[in-house]
């Protein structure tokens, strides 16, 4: 019988990463997928990244994941988001080809070294004393396996609604894992539904493009990976069409058809990204809601309009489309539907992404309740990570809020939950000014260097990067007259006195191309970690007066609470109080601060307790 | 938590007494042994040593200790210094430790927090402790605080409500601006933040709980032999005395609590006040107490020659039973203590000025604590309003949201902390 360190089951974006992950650390790792050659298909949107997303991409990147390098390969479309805010609110996005995204995806599953693929479907978990010790395969197949990743998606319960009609399964061709899921129903873990939805897909040849707005890529020759080192794709545009009056009369025409409705679908579906029924239903006064028509690839006629996800009958998918400008005779290629799926509470899990009833066991992606690839990949490097530190007596990266968006999603679900499709965005991450998509490699790429989950490509680079920063910080650290500045027509008080560059750089108007006379050629050796550090000066106040308040995070998170705290035996704590701090099971003070609904006066109580246990535990150790 | 700061405190009373104890906790007591007695002795061992400052010169013979942490009451390394109990050796020792490097003086209840913070004791016998220590004037305060706590949570939920609707504003067009509904923030979101932070600086200047258990300080100040302490004596005479909550109260002015009309006072009676070469060295010091009395008047009762007190004193024509004495014509007010004429009058102004001063009853007043987080959300929001970049605007109220947070103990443990163990005296 064939044995791994690390079994992942899955092979979409959750799965990729985590199997990787875990290969990467040095785990002998197995990626089981119903069909090797789906591995790494963009089931939704051909794009990735996005606003808070773009982050997420990021971030996966900086820790060598795959994310960001295949939608390199797949860009055909790049656009930075949020360009005229403050840079941390810039979400880079691009549009992929599915082939060439999905193509880029597998060869770097196939050439990840200590990762073995395995066609095949899961079927039942084998657990020895509820703990995990191995897989068995519908074919009969048994692997011994020490953790296991389930990066399943929507395929638990998972039913397709397309108006009257119902389809069993996670996405339109593919089959649902049914002993699995009925395992681990068996399981009595917490579980809800979520719905998420997909617009009808066009087809390209029968759109007007001539008489839409155009949105161009955009001209920079920024990418998702530094290993990346320029874009490879040609380049197309989306455009821009909008909904009308007509096509809402014949939403609301035909609104008890919607399986969202009729009252089919009782599951929340994303706030953030509503199927077009909602958007009418909620918003009736508005006249017409923008549609991005996004081409799906080089090699195909295929377009995603973007804004009118849907689960109407096809016919009204199809009187809809044709009330919208330039689609008057566009065709429908696969329409449109909504998907109802078990997900598991997340709350259930601990911060490692462990199902707390059953060691060993990981979850990651849509299984927790999220939408999005890139919230999908972040987990699944999580879990990857995490598993393979654990078999392997390692230690996985600290994440914290405030270092990644990544601790910020996992932190959420963790103590949170979710009561709809979790979407990453900014405005979830309190120590945002920090977390800049443009610096992740920064912030966590020397943490997966410690951690052992970085290759040597990305190694080399990051020497070289930390060489370059060096140079920067000396020639930041010149002292420089306000009357030099103002000579050379910067907007700056003569009398200002001498400051460093890095200090001057917080001032408007004056950027390192300003200060070139200073900093000189220095720049052109890397612009983008000029960049970084110009904005990392002008931030530099801001994030003076966020350390404070980290500190005394940190001294929060000194505390523990373990996972089997008697939150009952703590006096002055509500029933509805012990309620939710046990389902949560925060790991520390300062994660109980952040479980929702729990009162000062709690935390106090808490606090208190918690205190007087650890000291008697140590005395009596 | 192990603190790279070391602190030293006297934790005996205040000199001057028979013997001074300063102690000195952290890493660095080690070295202040070494650098004020020349040695460390044997652990848990009183022994003599002559204490000398930086240059060498001697300062005290004392008995020094040293506790080797963390088996010691904070938990850290820590060194005794029992001096004798004179205010000038006192001062001398601690100057010179304050001089060493990374060794500076305690915060109020800063030992108890390490302490704390070490797992010598937990937080109920700390919190125990803090009761034990300020009961008879916590008396006082809780008094105003259980009217005031309660409004003061209501109104800080209602400022918080609407921090957290503009964040809203905010956030929607950082991160949906790209999609259709809101691009640009509205017209009167400015206009908003500019309401609140008017609202919050009306709140600041709000007279102070703390006020309630100092009460309305009045200072008499004069020349000697003015009939200051005459009229000291006329006003809290037949006055119910109430504890003075103050810690540390100085020896050189006298002071007296009392309660006139239900209102709490501190009727404070200063050295006479001399210009010039005559005062000895003794005098001096209490003229110096005199002044930083005056400093925190919240009236000065002026019995000199008039327009010769400090600014903005109340003008007294004392002694009018004294034939000939300190004509003063424009007096607020006449009176003799010895006869009990006009005292009956100045009283029912004063009471009428602290009652102006003091925090009105039933009316949430801010504590220290309080008025800090208050004033830091304040700060933020006028930030806020200058501000072009919604991401810095959104920064700014978030520093709202969470200074409101911390006021009402939302946010952290150490906020709580820093009240709880701001209670204690130093060194306890």
């Amino acid at each position: 019988m064939q044995s791994f360190d690390v079994l992942v089951i899955g092979g979409g974006h959750a799965g990729v990463e985590a199997a990787c992950a875990a290969a990467r650390m040095g785990a002998r790792t197995a990626l089981v997928s119903f069909d090797l050659a789906a591995i790494g298909a963009m089931s939704c949107n051909p794009a990735i990244g996005g606003l808070g997303k773009g982050h997420l991409v990021r971030e996966v990147d900086a820790l060598d994941g795959v994310l960001g390098r295949a939608a390199d390969a797949g860009a055909i479309h790049y656009r930075m988001l949020n360009r005229s805010k403050g840079s941390a609110v810039w979400g880079p996005r691009v549009q992929a080809d599915r082939v060439r995204f999905k193509a880029a995806v597998q060869a770097m599953v196939r050439a990840q070294a200590n990762l073995t693929l395995v066609q095949g479907e899961a079927a039942a978990l084998v657990l020895k004393g509820g703990v995990v010790a191995g897989l068995e395969l519908a074919d009969g197949t048994m692997f011994h396996v020490k953790h296991l990743v389930l990066c399943t998606g929507t395929f638990l319960g998972g039913i397709l609604f397309r108006g009257e009609e119902r389809y069993e399964g996670g996405r339109i061709g593919e089959n649902a894992a049914h002993r699995l899921a009925q395992q681990l129903r068996g399981a009595d873990l917490p579980m809800a539904r979520l719905k998420t939805g997909t617009p009808p897909r066009l087809d390209g040849r029968t759109i007007d493009w001539a008489v839409l707005e155009e949105q161009p890529s955009d001209g920079e020759a920024w990418t998702m990976s530094p290993l990346t080192p320029r874009r490879i794709n040609p380049q197309v545009f989306c455009a821009i069409t909008r909904t009308t009056q007509a096509g809402h009369d014949a939403i609301r025409a035909n609104l008890h058809r919607s399986p969202l409705f009729s009252g089919a679908i009782a599951a929340a579906g994303p706030r953030y990204c509503p199927s077009i029924e909602d958007k009418i239903h909620r918003f009736g006064d508005r006249e017409g809601h923008q549609v991005f028509l996004e081409p799906e690839g080089l090699d195909t006629h295929m377009v995603y309009p973007n804004g009118i996800s849907t689960s109407l009958p096809v016919d009204v998918q199809e009187e809809v489309v044709r009330t919208m400008p330039g689609c008057e005779r566009a065709v429908i290629v696969q329409p449109g539907y909504a998907v109802e799926y078990d997900h598991i509470d997340p709350r259930a899990l601990t911060p490692d992404l462990q199902l707390r009833a059953i060691p060993g066991l990981y979850c990651a992606g849509q299984i927790n309740g999220t939408t999005g690839y890139e919230e999908a990949a972040a987990q699944g490097l999580v879990a990857g990570l995490e598993a393979a530190a654990a078999v392997l007596g390692k230690q996985a990266p600290r994440f914290d809020r405030a270092n990644s968006y990544i601790a910020v999603m996992v932190d959420d679900l963790t103590l949170q939950g979710v009561s709809e499709p979790y979407r990453m965005l900014t405005a979830r991450a309190e120590y945002r000014l920090r977390l800049r998509a443009n610096n992740a490699a920064t912030r966590l790429t020397g943490l997966g260097i410690e951690a052992g989950c970085i290759g040597e490509e990305r190694r080399a680079w990051w020497e070289r990067r930390e060489a370059t920063r060096e140079m920067f910080h000396v020639k930041h650290s010149q002292r420089v007259h306000a009357r030099e500045l103002a000579d050379l027509g910067l907007a700056v008080r003569r009398d200002q006195g001498e400051k460093t560059l890095a200090e001057w750089l917080r001032y408007d108007g004056v950027t390192p191309e300003a200060l070139a006379p200073w900093l000189g050629e220095i720049t052109a050796l890397d612009p983008l970690l000029a960049e970084e550090m110009a904005e990392d000066a002008a931030y530099a106040p801001y994030l003076a007066r966020q350390d404070a308040e980290l500190r005394d995070l940190r001294a929060s998170e000194a505390l523990p609470l373990p996972s089997d705290f008697p939150y009952a035996e703590v006096p002055g704590l509500s029933n509805e109080m012990v309620e939710r701090l046990s389902k949560a099971a925060p790991g520390t003070l300062a994660a109980a601060g952040r479980v929702p609904g729990v009162t000062p006066a709690a935390l106090s109580a808490l606090l208190v307790h918690a205190r007087r246990r650890l000291v008697s535990g140590s005395f009596a150790a | 938590m192990s603190s790279a700061e070391t602190i030293f405190a006297l934790s005996s009373g205040a000199p001057p007494a028979g013997v001074g104890v300063i102690r000195v906790s952290g890493p660095a007591a080690r070295a202040a042994l070494l650098a004020l007695a020349g040695r460390v002795p044997e652990p848990r061992r009183a022994s003599l040593a002559r204490l000398r400052d930086a240059q060498g010169a001697l300062l005290d013979e004392a008995l020094v200790l040293w506790f080797a942490g963390p088996a010691t009451a904070t938990g850290e390394d820590l060194a005794e210094f029992h001096c004798h109990g004179g205010r000038a050796v006192v001062a001398a020792v601690e100057g010179a430790l304050a001089s060493l490097r990374g060794i500076r003086r305690a915060e109020p209840g800063e030992f108890t927090r390490r302490a704390f913070a070490n797992g010598r004791i937990d937080l109920a016998e700390a919190e125990g402790l803090a009761d034990l220590l300020s009961a008879e004037t916590e008396l006082q305060r809780a008094a105003a605080l259980a009217n005031a706590g309660g409004a003061l949570s209501r109104e800080v939920e209602g400022w918080r409500e609407r921090v957290l609707s503009l964040s809203a504003e905010v956030e929607g067009v950082l991160d949906f601006s790209d999609e259709e509904d809101s691009a640009d923030l509205p017209e009167c979101f400015t206009w908003n933040i500019g309401a609140l932070a008017e609202e919050l600086a009306e709140w600041l200047t709000r007279p102070r709980s703390e006020r309630l258990g100092e009460g309305f300080r009045v200072v008499l100040a004069g020349p000697p032999n003015a009939g200051k302490s005459t009229l000291f004596n006329a006003l809290v005479e037949s006055e119910a005395a109430i504890t003075s909550p103050i810690a540390g109260t100085t020896r050189d002015v006298i002071e007296r609590a009392v309660a006139i009309s239900g209102v709490p006072f501190t009727f404070v009676d200063t050295a006479g006040l001399r210009e010039g070469e005559a005062a000895d060295s003794i005098e001096a010091i209490g003229i110096d107490r005199a002044r930083s009395a005056l400093a925190r008047a919240d009236a000065v009762l002026w019995l000199g020659a008039e327009g010769e007190g400090p600014e903005g004193a109340w003008e007294i024509a004392a002694q009018s039973d004294r034939e000939g004495y300190g004509e003063k014509p424009g007096a607020r007010f006449t009176l003799s203590a010895m006869t009990g004429e006009g005292v009956a009058a100045l009283k029912t102004a004063l009471v009428e000025a602290a009652r102006a001063a003091l925090p009105k009853p039933g009316e949430a007043a801010l504590n220290a604590r309080q008025h800090a987080r208050l004033a830091e959300a304040a700060e933020a929001l006028q930030s806020a309003q200058g501000l072009a970049d919604p991401l810095l605007v959104a920064e700014e109220l978030r520093r709202v949201r969470l200074a409101f947070d911390r006021l009402v103990g939302r946010a952290t443990t150490e906020d709580m902390l820093d009240t709880l163990f701001g209670r204690f005296c130093i060194g306890k």
